[in-house]
């Protein structure tokens, strides 16, 4: 440990025990319990994979890999049965929806509990703090508290509020962010509602939360409600466009709209899309953390502009339902990022030996890192920033890409070479092309600013900030 | 004979979009109108769906649902005094004559229409209307984007703020 750096900061980060040691300093019967859970987990799965790689468990309704199966079986047991025909056919419809429609809620539902715990305490330890960690083992039921909490205060409804319209938003929100779930495959067989027109369902769908939004922000009858709604919906209809533009570009590439085809090309081609068109995927990133009211696009809520933005006049659990549909959004962004450019379910041949959800679940949670990663990392844009990166450079180069890829998806159909030689040469062209074409796109947008010569910070020097820096550093 | 779901959920959902449609024009609050519209659009998808139109189910929600109602919504901020009351307006006898119009000339088409044929089974639709849009009709197809290019590009135009006049202004 070095403990000789020279601000108490560094002192401070150096001091602070890393997760290994703080791991490795548990008790020893718990680490002996640890590793035997994981050697039963890494024996049962080894085996389960085993079996299911030998054929054994293939296409029988116990099958872990897909609950697809599963349902099927349900279904033929239902219609098979006594029953008269109509109530049959009732009954085969519903209880696969109904249980379908649980599993998404729970997992939904599972996440908002667990997600804002793993949140703070990440964003602590970017910030060098604790994080909450007194509420239950490692603070885990600091969000169950936090919802009692919530539950427990008085819901207050300001003055020449417009009462029909003010408790809707708060469950309205959560629509788009429960119905996007519909469309993700967990696992080859395992998907809500996996139609043909799926990415722009995907699409559609979203573009549903900027009315609830608006409605939220009009009916609470106050100026910081209305001005961050306002901002909202600019921003939501300016990134809708990038978003649009990026999963064309998915659907030229891998010529269809339904989610599983996407994830089904990427799994044959043994490639994500990520690679293939990198542009299209950061756009998507991008604009889907506008689309979400996320930092650092979160002006929709800037609390150091407007307060709490459309969301300021509601109290207790609105509030709370507004907050947890924010996170609820970003695991669905991590999911669809997941689907359409990560590989989705698939992972070069792990899916045969690990259910395709887990390996899904694992890369949601990757993406949501990065965004809590972002969140930690990176200040708020403005709002003429904002509009202005989406307007001058994220849609007009994401045209520019999207026709090459237009060419180059026309070219793969009818090229009689190896996927790996047209997808290899189309991806090394596709990463070019982008870092070419926004340079040049940012040289003709600023060919007026004058980088020779930054902008210095004037007040720091004047108050003499930057010659204490230099003095503290040495 | 249709399964007993698609019949329940066509009932279901025409009286939501004939229910909310009229709640439309008897409420006295703009806003009110435009969430019941928006409700009015999502149904109607809904009754696309019923009829395994999923390309149009969908557009209709990202079109109407998503876009023209944000429209409306700028729209209603834009226009001073127009948010909080829908009052009568001098306009009510052409908006009844020409609803009139548009109503008879559905119930026309419906009437002409033989609805007798046999009902097939559609596996997916987008695929055929891309095919029809980008192949045999790819003229309308480009005449219709060519078309909202120019508004676009038009709306930009008038709104516009040019070098001169800001000089002279300011």
């Amino acid at each position: 440990m070095n403990l000789d750096s020279p601000t108490p900061m560094s002192r401070q980060i150096a001091e602070h025990s890393t997760l290994i040691e703080r791991f490795l300093g548990l008790p020893k019967i718990a680490l002996l319990i640890f590793v035997l859970l994981i050697a039963a987990l890494g024996l049962g799965n080894g085996i389960i994979g085993y079996l299911v790689v030998a054929g054994e468990l293939d296409g029988t309704w116990y099958d872990i890999r897909d609950l697809g199966n599963v349902n099927a079986a349900l279904r033929d047991a239902i219609l098979s049965s006594q029953l008269n025909t109509y109530i049959a056919g009732a009954l085969a419809y519903l209880i696969p929806a109904i249980l379908g429609a649980t599993g998404i809620v729970s997992v939904v539902g599972g996440w908002l509990l667990i997600g804002p715990w793993a949140e703070r305490r990440l964003i602590a330890k970017f910030q060098i703090r604790q994080g909450p960690n007194r509420t239950g083992p490692f603070g885990l039921f600091q969000s169950l508290a936090d919802a009692l909490k919530l539950m427990q205060k008085e819901i207050v409804i300001p003055t020449g509020a417009d009462r029909f319209l003010y408790f809707a938003p708060p469950v309205a929100v959560f629509i788009p962010a429960i119905l996007g779930w519909a469309a993700i495959p967990w696992a080859p067989k395992m998907s809500f509602a996996d139609m043909d027109v799926g990415v722009l369902f995907v699409i559609a769908i979203s573009s549903l939360g900027v009315l609830a939004v608006f409605v939220a922000g009009w009916s609470s009858n106050n100026h910081y409600s209305l001005l961050g709604a306002m901002r909202t919906i600019a921003m939501m209809v300016s990134y809708e466009i990038p978003i649009s533009l990026s999963l064309l570009a998915v659907v030229l590439m891998t010529g269809s709209t339904q989610l599983s085809e996407i994830v089904t090309w990427q799994s044959t081609h043994n490639v994500w899309l990520i690679v293939l068109i990198p542009f299209a995927a950061l756009a998507f990133l991008f604009a889907s953390t506008a689309e979400i009211n996320r930092t650092p696009n979160d002006i929709g809520e800037a609390e150091s502009e407007i307060v709490a933005g459309f969301y300021t006049e509601y109290s207790g659990m609105k509030a709370g339902l507004f907050m947890a549909v924010e996170l609820g959004n970003a695991i669905l962004v991590g999911a669809l990022m997941a689907t359409f450019f990560l590989g989705g379910y698939t992972m070069f041949g792990l899916e045969t030996w690990i259910p395709g959800y887990i390996i899904l679940a694992t890369k949601i949670g990757l993406v949501y890192f990065l965004f809590v990663w972002i969140r930690g990392t990176l200040p708020r844009f403005r709002l003429d920033q904002l509009m202005g990166f989406a307007w001058k450079f994220l849609i007009p180069v994401s045209i520019i890409l999207m026709f090459i890829v237009a060419i180059e998806s026309a070219i793969f159909i009818r090229w009689d070479v190896p996927a790996a030689v047209s997808l290899g040469l189309f991806g090394l062209i596709n990463v070019t092309g982008a870092v070419i074409i926004s340079v040049v796109w940012i040289r003709i947008l600023f060919k007026d600013l004058d980088l020779a010569a930054p902008e210095r910070p004037r007040l720091v020097t004047a108050v003499g900030g930057l010659k204490a820096a230099k003095e503290i550093r040495g | 004979m249709e399964s007993p779901g698609i019949v329940l959920g066509f009932y279901l959902l025409a009286g939501l979009t004939l229910g909310s449609g009229g709640l439309v024009f008897l409420a006295r609050n703009l806003l009110h109108s435009l969430a019941f519209l928006v409700i009015s659009f999502l149904s109607m998808a809904g009754l696309f769906l019923t009829l395994s139109a999923d390309f149009i189910a969908m557009a209709q929600i990202l079109i109407y649902a998503g876009s023209i109602s944000v429209l409306m919504v700028f729209a209603v901020m834009l226009t001073p005094l127009a948010s909080r009351d829908n009052s009568n307006s001098i306009y009510v006898f052409p908006a009844l004559i020409s609803a009139g119009g548009i109503a008879s000339f559905v119930a026309f088409i419906a009437w002409d229409t033989d609805w007798s044929g046999p009902g097939t089974d559609f596996d997916s639709t987008i695929g055929t209307i891309g095919q029809l849009l980008l192949g045999k009709y790819v003229l309308a197809f480009e005449i219709a984007s060519v078309l909202l290019l120019f508004a676009l590009v038009g709306a930009i135009m008038l709104v516009h703020q040019r070098d001169e006049d800001s000089e002279g202004t300011s």
